[in-house]
């Protein structure tokens, strides 16, 4: 199973633990990834707003090059996913947006013609891997690790018609594969509060509380994310949190792919383990041997 | 001898003459070959209009005649019957259509007078090759049968029984009453749906014209409007219908007890049972899955106390045919599956139930005796009531399923009648349509119900502040106020719209029927012939052509009614000669067309190895005709020769 890798920008700064385990679990599971040669920003952030032609054209420029490779593009940042699929669709419905970029991307010496299928890692590993292929790798059982499955606001929304766009279960799914146990955790598809750090934070610091106050109460030992910018504002704003509301939250937050690496026998390290600001080793230490 | 041709050109008032010279097309009309007169007229429909052509004919002795108007959809039968009435056959009549396919598509008039022109000179091309034809006639069966013994069957078959009509009234269920006996009070009067309900019920039980086959199905439909025949399956009961009394001693008697279908499993039935105390006929039915003589091959406690001995556990399911010549479909709606909205949490969140639940909760001999209780018990001291669930949701059905805002309104009169509690209502826009609807609304919002206009984002056992602690939190953007609300309420009643039923597709290919988009049966017009279908004889009534309340639908039911009695009191019937013909002689055995005919028109004569059309089946869709690799079949009145000089004469002088 072949895929052009689209690790996006986040993945290359403050997300590297989720690039490195995301290489790493795929390769096990037989998903070779070849990242994409010479990509560029997806076009989300405050881009898609302020000016959505110039952010399709960015998104086009990425969809052209995995054109070329003949291959469809795997991502593991859900708003690359929400930002790539979103352009794709909208060159497909829109003969004049698909003129005007294709002029542009001409301009570049390139050209779309709307092959390419934008997939999350998540997505592959639960439906096309499947049960059988990612339970036979697990030699490590995460047994009876509570974890608080988190899929964030893009993983689903608008464009996931792989899972339930208002509730998805496909990280719980996974996790259940791994021998870990999924909490309740009703604020799965919820805002993190990542966007408004920088301009609303008591906001933005609510949401994030309302969000471990939901995971501690089901009795999560750690959060499980898919999203680096909820992996961030998760874990970094905790301290804001605790200062803020008088709590003492400690919860450790862990990308799918590191707990798929754990499952599967890989060392702390290799996965980006001993990099998160909150440490994680005490919960490994009981649920996972040898860690 | 040369054809003579007369050629009328409409004004239609100023919808066509406002963008069409018409002078201009009268002039060249009487250009063209074979063209004896050619005029114009204000409104050719009108009595007028008609006397021209009437005149021309006898007069002039014209031998074809051509009207540009509008679509032969509105007029093509008026100018036949006139042209009839001179003494023409009423197939040597065509029709140019320069209103909807010309004037009303057009801004330029110079472009639209040339396309008028293209269109008549090629009626006037097509008429010459056209023939006469003779119209058959067949003789009506007075049976009429009825599918679905919902509140609109029940009103069809007893409109139609009563005037001395025989009606085979076939129902799925065990009983019939349909959704209706589920429901507790109606809006907007309130009266209890089981007393206005069952009195029609029994009618229809006792009717001498009503013969009621209950736990039955129609498993197929051939013939045509006057002469069908229903094969009908009708499922083993193993009890006797002419023997049992209904004392119901075998269902007090038998010892297994499983979940309710008719209380949507939130109470118990037995394994022989009925769904509910009034049903029609009142007899049990052994529900073969649980009764443990079927499943251990032990028990039969039902026929050891049965006094007059009517369970039969030998008995098998039988077959029949009926003679009907029109049916009318009444196999009412399917509600929409809340689970499928997540963020509502049906099925996930305790004490959220839907509409059809707090029917039977409020519902005197439902579950609770009535009572509307929370999972621990107690009563329920807020409730909220979402609207919209599945409909106007472009995730699931995008239109409105008309209903909701009523039902909703009577379920927040009953809550806070039986519960006392604080009911709030979730809208997107309220739609109280109906007459004394309006005022119905006046009197909920004067009850202090809570009304809220926003379609509720979620609804959420995560607390944010104490008072949400242990409740059940409705959270909605008010557009009024343009703020988020959270509404924390002991109880959620999700108002789930209607859909097709699940076997509509099934029922639509058995009766030959269309559906529309959304999957309900398609009408023939949406205002004109709202009962009728595009296959004569079959109507359709109730929610199983559109989301309907009780009166529309009983209104539906009594029209159906009333059409199927116009077509028995003709007594007979004319069937549209313009029917596939299959020239034997270039029939090449293939059969090809014989499983492309939908209607089942088309049979396989073995002796001679040609395929054979029956006029009295076949509808004149051409399907065969385009198909047909030898091009044996033709169409009466769309033949080959007809239809070339049509397209000759448009390639010749369209633009």
């Amino acid at each position: 199973m072949e895929f052009s890798y689209y690790p996006g920008c986040s993945l290359e700064g403050m997300n590297k633990a989720y690039d490195k385990s995301a290489r790493l679990v795929s390769k096990e599971l037989g998903i070779e990834l070849t990242e994409l040669n010479d990509w560029n920003c997806c076009g989300a952030s405050a881009y898609m707003s302020i000016q959505e032609l110039r952010a399709h054209l960015l998104s086009a420029r990425n969809l052209a090059l995995a054109e070329k490779e003949k291959k469809d593009l795997a991502v593991v940042c859900p708003a690359c996913l929400t930002t790539l699929t979103k352009s794709n669709r909208y060159m497909g419905e829109d003969p004049k947006l698909r003129r005007t970029i294709a002029s542009a991307l001409k301009a570049a010496n390139l050209q779309y013609l709307g092959t390419v299928k934008v997939r999350h890692l998540l997505e592959v590993i639960v439906r096309d891997i499947g049960e059988q292929e990612v339970k036979a790798k697990v030699s490590r059982p995460l047994s009876d690790l509570k974890v608080a499955p988190y899929y964030g606001c893009q993983f689903t929304r608008p464009f996931g018609d792989f899972d339930d766009k208002e509730f998805p279960v496909m990280l719980d799914t996974l996790l259940k594969w791994l021998g870990a146990e999924p909490v309740n955790f009703p604020l799965r598809a919820k805002c993190c509060g990542g966007m408004l750090m920088t301009t609303n934070e008591p906001v933005g610091l609510g949401l994030v509380k309302s969000l471990l106050d939901c995971a501690a109460q089901n009795g999560a030992e750690c959060v499980a994310t898919i999203c680096p910018l909820c992996h961030i504002t998760l874990e970094a704003y905790q301290g804001n949190v605790n200062k803020r509301f008088a709590t003492s939250y400690e919860l450790p937050t862990l990308y799918f792919t590191q707990l798929m690496g754990l499952a599967f026998g890989f060392n702390r390290k290799e996965l980006g383990i001993n990099e998160e600001l909150i440490s994680s080793k005490h919960i490994l230490a009981k649920h996972v041997e040898a860690v | 001898m040369a054809e003579k041709i007369g050629v009328y050109v409409c004004h239609c008032g100023t919808n066509i003459a406002q963008t069409v010279d018409c002078k201009r097309v009268v002039d060249y009309a009487s250009a063209l070959p074979n063209v004896t007169v050619a005029r114009e007229y204000q409104y050719m429909c009108s009595d007028p209009g008609q006397d021209l052509i009437k005149k021309d004919i006898k007069e002039l002795g014209l031998t074809r005649v051509v009207v540009a108007s509008c679509s032969p959809l509105m007029h093509e039968p008026t100018f036949r019957r006139a042209v009839e009435e001179a003494g023409l056959n009423q197939f040597l009549f065509q029709m140019a259509n320069i209103r909807e396919q010309c004037s009303w598509i057009s801004e330029n008039k110079e472009r639209a007078t040339e396309q008028a022109k293209s269109i008549v000179a090629a009626a006037v091309k097509r008429v010459e090759f056209q023939e006469s034809l003779d119209v058959k006639k067949v003789p009506v069966n007075p049976n009429v049968l009825i599918v679905g013994g919902g509140i609109t069957g029940i009103e069809a078959a007893l409109q139609i029984a009563d005037s001395g009509k025989k009606v085979y009234l076939v129902e799925k269920e065990p009983t019939i009453g349909g959704y209706m006996a589920r429901f507790d009070k109606t809006f907007p009067t309130l009266d209890c749906a089981a007393c206005i309900l069952t009195p029609k019920m029994v009618s229809v039980g006792q009717h001498p014209n009503i013969e009621l086959l209950s736990y039955s199905d129609v498993i197929g439909f051939s013939g045509y409007v006057g002469n069908f025949t229903a094969r009908i399956r009708r499922r083993a009961k193993y009890v006797e219908e002419e023997e049992c009394s209904g004392c119901g001693l075998c269902t007090e008697k038998c010892p297994v007890s499983v979940p309710s279908e008719f209380d949507c499993g939130l109470g118990k039935r037995k394994a022989i049972y009925r769904p509910f105390p009034q049903a029609v006929p009142n007899v049990p039915v052994i529900d073969k899955d649980h009764c443990l003589y079927f499943t251990k091959g032990v028990c039969k406690v039902c026929q050891k106390f049965c006094p007059r001995g009517a369970i039969n556990f030998e008995q098998k399911e039988t077959y029949t045919d009926l003679q009907v010549g029109t049916a009318i479909l009444a196999t009412g709606f399917g509600l929409f599956d809340a689970s499928k909205v997540k963020q509502y949490g049906y099925g996930r969140l305790p004490n959220v139930i839907t509409s059809l639940e707090f029917e039977r909760f409020s519902h005197a001999s439902g579950p609770t005796g009535g009572k509307i209780l929370l999972k621990n018990g107690q009563m329920p001291t807020s409730i909220a009531i979402l609207h919209c669930i599945g409909s106007r949701d472009t995730n699931f059905n995008e239109y409105c399923s008309r209903v909701c805002c009523m039902y909703s309104m009577k379920i927040a009169h009953l809550a806070h009648e039986k519960t006392g509690a604080r009911v709030y209502e979730f809208y997107i826009d309220i739609r109280a349509f109906g007459k004394g609807y309006e005022e119905f609304y006046k009197r909920i919002l004067e009850e202090e119900t809570t009304f809220i206009r926003g379609k509720a984002a979620e609804v959420t056992d995560v607390p944010q502040t104490p008072a949400e602690k242990g409740k059940l939190v409705v959270v909605a953007e008010d557009t009024l106020l343009g703020i988020v609300r959270r509404v924390p309420v002991d109880m959620v009643v999700l108002s789930v719209g209607f859909e097709p039923r699940k076997d509509t597709i099934e029922t639509a290919r058995i009766f030959s029927i269309s559906r529309s988009q959304d999957g309900f049966f398609l009408e023939r017009h949406p205002k004109l012939a709202p009962v009728s279908t595009a296959s004569d004889g079959i109507f359709i009534a109730g929610a199983c052509q559109g989301p309907k309340d009780i009166p529309d639908s009983v209104a539906q039911g009594a029209a159906a009614a009333a059409n199927a009695l116009s077509l028995i009191d003709r007594k007979e019937v004319t069937l549209e000669p313009t029917v596939a013909f299959i020239d034997e002689k270039s029939c090449s055995g293939c059969k090809i067309c014989i499983g492309l005919c939908a209607y089942n028109a088309i049979t396989f004569d073995e002796t001679k190895k040609v395929s054979k059309v029956n006029d009295a089946l076949c509808k004149g869709c051409g399907v065969c005709v385009a198909a047909c690799p030898s091009g044996a079949i033709e169409q009466r009145n769309f033949t080959d020769n007809q239809l070339l000089a049509e397209v000759e004469s448009i390639c010749a002088t369209g633009k």
